[in-house]
This record gives structure tokens, sequence and C-alpha cells, in this order.
């Protein structure tokens, strides 16, 4: 194998799938570090975000125009689902509301799976040649991914560095009692973190669609590799996750070259294994779970 | 009329009462501080001042007006601002943002509140993009500090502010408070290190088990014989 080949067949596809969890799991980070809670509907909620977008489609929008639509449409879902379960659990413990997050991916799921079907589904029909950039294969879809991440994770680390509201954010996530006496309302900083974390479960969802296909369960699938990025980078921190991200997708690409193809999907479990022993606090060094 | 005026205040975290009846007062430019043994109920009754409990007696007069009960961020928006005994600082950020946070009811331009808060840390400003988690102790605490003075408050609530730090540390956290004060800042501190509070605040409470033991100015209790052999080690 040339090395060419390693880097149109391995690599990109790393990279892009990599970047894809990322996006996943900067909202599970999101998540972890403002909300405190493991959230199993982020994988659900990705289905819903790439099958809303599935429908802008159908009636008529390119994919990429349909992307932000459909992430302000999850923002919102994902506001009301915190709203009609979790904001009820929230002086529970926090177990309760992991538990009622799985139920909520289930019904999320039972959703798509009603209006949309069960069959796999693609935003277009026919087969994509990748464009050759001096011998770098890449399609214009794996560009438009990686562009839309690097504007994603560019955007949001400016939002939490500077803005108000970003702080109010990291605050809440750094030390949340200081945060109360600060004046920060934490309704407030909550119904935000949702808004964002819906658009990011949307954009993941989306970008995994249109990258490969769509399906009820493609969430769900996603769900551990996400979580294990979220925590190879450390739980609560943004460029963690980004970087755990990368890793991950990247590993389980290269993961063929030592294991059959099928156990792919094993990468991500070993690799979270793996930091759970060695640095449970993950890469960055993130918060104790 | 004193700014701060508890009286018989009862209560606890849950139902079960720590504070039996505590009473003290805080007038304008004025540092008073609370002394007492671990597990007094210190650190409670400040709370109770800040609405971190719940009331079930007495009353808290500030400024004139009932604040029994109150929720902190109204507190907070009334001229009262706390620095808690741990976790009092945004550890994973900045120095500067910490101010801002401790900022983040006001709007309009801080330069001035910045320049003021500045001006009593000299040292936090070649530190302002540092993270405060990575700071010394002492420096930290200053952090502190800074983040509840942002508001401009008329009261502040220190809980002991000099809890592990070295004399050096102390000492310039005294000063610190003693400079805020001369800002027209009233002050009511928790210490450790009692006789050093004693001999610098105005006047003190000594609390034990939930209630009030002794008063008077700081000197006062440093020459009370009781006082010195319960709570001051002879
Ligand atoms: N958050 C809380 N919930 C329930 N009980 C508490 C809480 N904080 C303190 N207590 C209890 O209240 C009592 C008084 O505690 P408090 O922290 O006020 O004492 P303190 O005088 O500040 O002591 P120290 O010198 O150790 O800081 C103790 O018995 C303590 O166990
Ligand atoms: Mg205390």
């Amino acid at each position: 194998m040339t090395f060419l080949d390693f880097l149109n067949f391995h690599l990109v596809p790393g990279v892009v799938l990599g970047s894809i969890y990322a996006v996943g799991a900067i909202g599970i980070t999101l998540v972890f570090g403002i909300l405190r809670f493991a959230h199993f509907a982020h994988g659900d909620m990705a289905t819903l975000g790439a099958f809303v977008a599935l429908a802008l489609v159908t009636a008529g929008l390119t994919p990429w125009a349909a992307l932000p639509v459909a992430m302000v449409a999850v923002a919102l879902v994902a506001i009301g689902v915190d709203k009609l379960f979790y904001d009820y659990l929230k002086a529970r413990p926090k177990i309760m509301t992991v538990m009622a997050s799985l139920g909520v991916a289930l019904m999320l799921r039972a959703v798509v799976q009603v209006v949309f079907g069960v069959d796999p589904r693609t935003y277009a029909t026919g087969i994509v040649r990748p464009d050759d950039y001096f011998g770098l294969l890449l399609r214009s879809r794996e560009l438009y991914t990686l562009a839309a991440v690097i504007l994603i994770v560019v955007g949001l680390t400016l939002f939490l560095r500077h803005s108000r509201w970003g702080k109010a954010m990291r605050a809440m996530s750094d030390n949340p009692d200081l945060a109360r006496l600060s004046g920060v309302d934490n309704r407030k900083v909550t119904m935000l973190t949702w808004a964002i974390v819906g658009a990011l479960c949307a954009a993941s969802g989306f970008m995994l669609g249109i990258n490969t296909e769509l399906d009820s369960m493609m969430g769900w699938q996603v769900l551990l590799p996400m979580f294990a990025a979220a925590i190879l980078g450390g739980v609560g921190r943004v460029e963690g996750a980004v970087l755990g991200g990368l890793i991950v997708g990247v590993a389980e690409e290269m993961s063929i070259f030592i294991l059959p193809a099928q156990y792919k999907a094993a990468t991500a479990f070993v690799l979270l294994l793996l930091i759970l022993l060695v640095r449970p606090r993950g890469l960055l060094n993130g918060k104790v779970l | 009329m004193a700014l701060l005026d508890m009286q018989a205040v009862r209560g606890g975290y849950g139902d079960a009462d720590i504070l039996h009846g505590v009473s003290m007062t805080v007038g304008e430019r004025e540092i008073v501080v609370i002394v007492g043994p671990n597990g007094a109920g210190k650190s409670t009754a400040m709370k109770s001042v800040f609405g971190l409990l719940t009331i079930r007696g007495g009353s808290i007069v500030f400024d004139g007006e009932d604040i029994t009960g109150w929720a902190p961020d109204r507190i907070v928006q009334r001229g009262i601002c706390y620095v808690p005994q741990v976790d009092n600082v945004f550890r994973e950020m900045t120095v500067h943002e910490n101010f801002e946070m401790g900022a983040f009811l006001r709007r309009g331009d801080l330069s001035a509140a910045y320049d003021r808060i500045y001006g009593l840390f000299p040292d936090l400003k070649a530190k302002r993009r540092n993270l405060a988690g990575d700071l010394s102790g002492g420096q930290r605490q200053m952090v502190a500090m800074g983040r509840a003075l942002m508001l401009d408050p008329k009261l502040l609530l220190l809980d002991e502010p000099t809890a592990g730090l070295s004399p050096k540390y102390m000492e310039q956290i005294f000063q610190i408070t003693r400079d805020v004060r001369d800002a027209g800042v009233s002050i009511l501190l928790v210490e450790q290190h009692a006789k050093q509070a004693l001999a610098f605040c105005d006047r003190g409470y000594v609390l034990a088990t939930g209630a009030n033991r002794h008063e008077g100015t700081g000197q006062a209790l440093l020459a009370d014989r009781e006082v010195a052999e319960m709570f001051l080690g002879g």
C-alpha cells in the first residue's frame, strides 16, 4: 500500500468520521460539564436532526441549506425535551435524569421510525466520484463536512471565550455554586446549553447521514464512540472533545490493520477502557466523573 | 442604625436548626469578626445573611430593609457580596474573567471598577491572563475578594480569607481588608486566626454551638480571660 492509498482510504475517512464524532462529543461534554449527567439521548437527537434535514431536502432544499434549519429545529426540540422531562428531575439524584434520557432516546427513535420508516435513506442518489487533488482523493461532501466542523468549533470556542453568556456557561461548568452567587441565572444557562447541544446533535447527525446513509439506528450506533471521544478528551473540555473525536475516528479506520473489519465498532470501547484505566480525567484533564 | 442587624436568627440547612438564636450587627465602615471553634456555626451564620439557609426565626435587616428569607441573587443586587470559605474562584477561568463574572449583574462601562480592583490587588494585574486555579493560595484569595467587590457592595462577607495562608499573606489580606473598609465597605469576616483577627478588627463575636457566646471590641475580647482560655489557646 502506498502512502497515498493510506491517506485516501484510511486517514481521510478517519478524519471525516472523527470530526463528526467531535461535533457529537462537544455536545456530550457540554451536558456533562454544565448539567452534570450522561445524556444517552444524544445519538437519537442526532438521528432526529438527520431526518429533519431529509424532510427539508425532500421539500426541495439542498442538503447543506437544510443543515442550519435542522439545527434550529433540533435546538428547539432539545429545549422542549429538557422542559418536559429533565427539568422535573433536577432536584433528584442525577442517575434519574440519565435514565430519563434513555427513555427520551427510545421515544425520539420511535418518532423517527413512525414518520420516516425503518429503511435506509440518503440525501441524494447516485455515486459521487471524488476529486483528485495531487493524488489526494476528496469528495466535495467531505470538504464541506470538514469546513462545517471547523466553522462550528471556531464559532463555539469564540462564543464560550468571549461572550457574556458563553462565560456564564463556563462559569456554571467550573463552579456552579459560585456562578449562582455571582447572579448567573441557572435556567437561562440550561436553556442556552440545550439549544447549543441540540444544534450540535443535528449537525453531527446530518454530516453522518450525508457521508454514509440515514437510518433510524444511526445515532444510537455512534453514541459509544462519541462518549468515548468526550471522555478521552476530558469531560467538560471542548478542545478535548475535538481531539478525542479525531482520535476515535482515525483509530476506528486504522483498526482494520490489526483487527478484522467487523470489530471496527469495538475500537471506541477499547479506547474508552484504556483511558479510564490510565488517565480517567482524559487527555486534557477534564472533570472527575 | 447599624448597616446589618441580625436578631435571634434560628435556622439550618435541612430540618434541624444549626443556628439557635444568633444576633449580631455590623455598622457602616466597620470590620466585624466572628470567631469560635470548628463547627460552631460561623460559616452558617454568615450564609444566613446571604440567604443560603432556611431561616425559621429571628430577622435580618440590611440597610433599613428586612431581607429575611430573600434569595441570594436579590441580596446581591441589594449590596451584599459573599466570598465562600472554599471553592471561591472559577479555577478554569482567568483572573480577569473571574472579575468579569463578579460583575455579571452589572451593565455598562466597568473600566472604573477594574481600575479599582487592580488598584487594591496590584499583584494580580500582571496575572490577569492566568487561570485562577494556577495561582498561589493567597493570590487566589485575592481573586475571590476581587470578584466579590466587582459589584461594589456595601457589605462584604468573607469566610476565612486567610485559611491556609502564610503569615506574610495573612498580613497582606488583613491590610487589603482595611483598604476595602477605608473605601467605604463594611466587612463581616469569619476567622480561624482568632488572635490576629481580634487584634485587627473593630468588634468581634464569639460563637459556640450555634449561639452567641461573647461579644465586644476586639481588644476587650482579647483581654477576656474566659475567651482567651476557651478559644485563643490560653
Ligand atoms: N451544607 C450543609 N448541610 C448540612 N449541614 C451543614 C452544612 N454545612 C455545615 N453543616 C453543619 O453545620 C454545623 C456548623 O457548620 P459551620 O460550617 O457553620 O461551622 P464553622 O463554625 O464555619 O466551622 P469551621 O471552622 O470548620 O469552618 C456543623 O455541624 C456542620 O456539620
Ligand atoms: Mg466555616
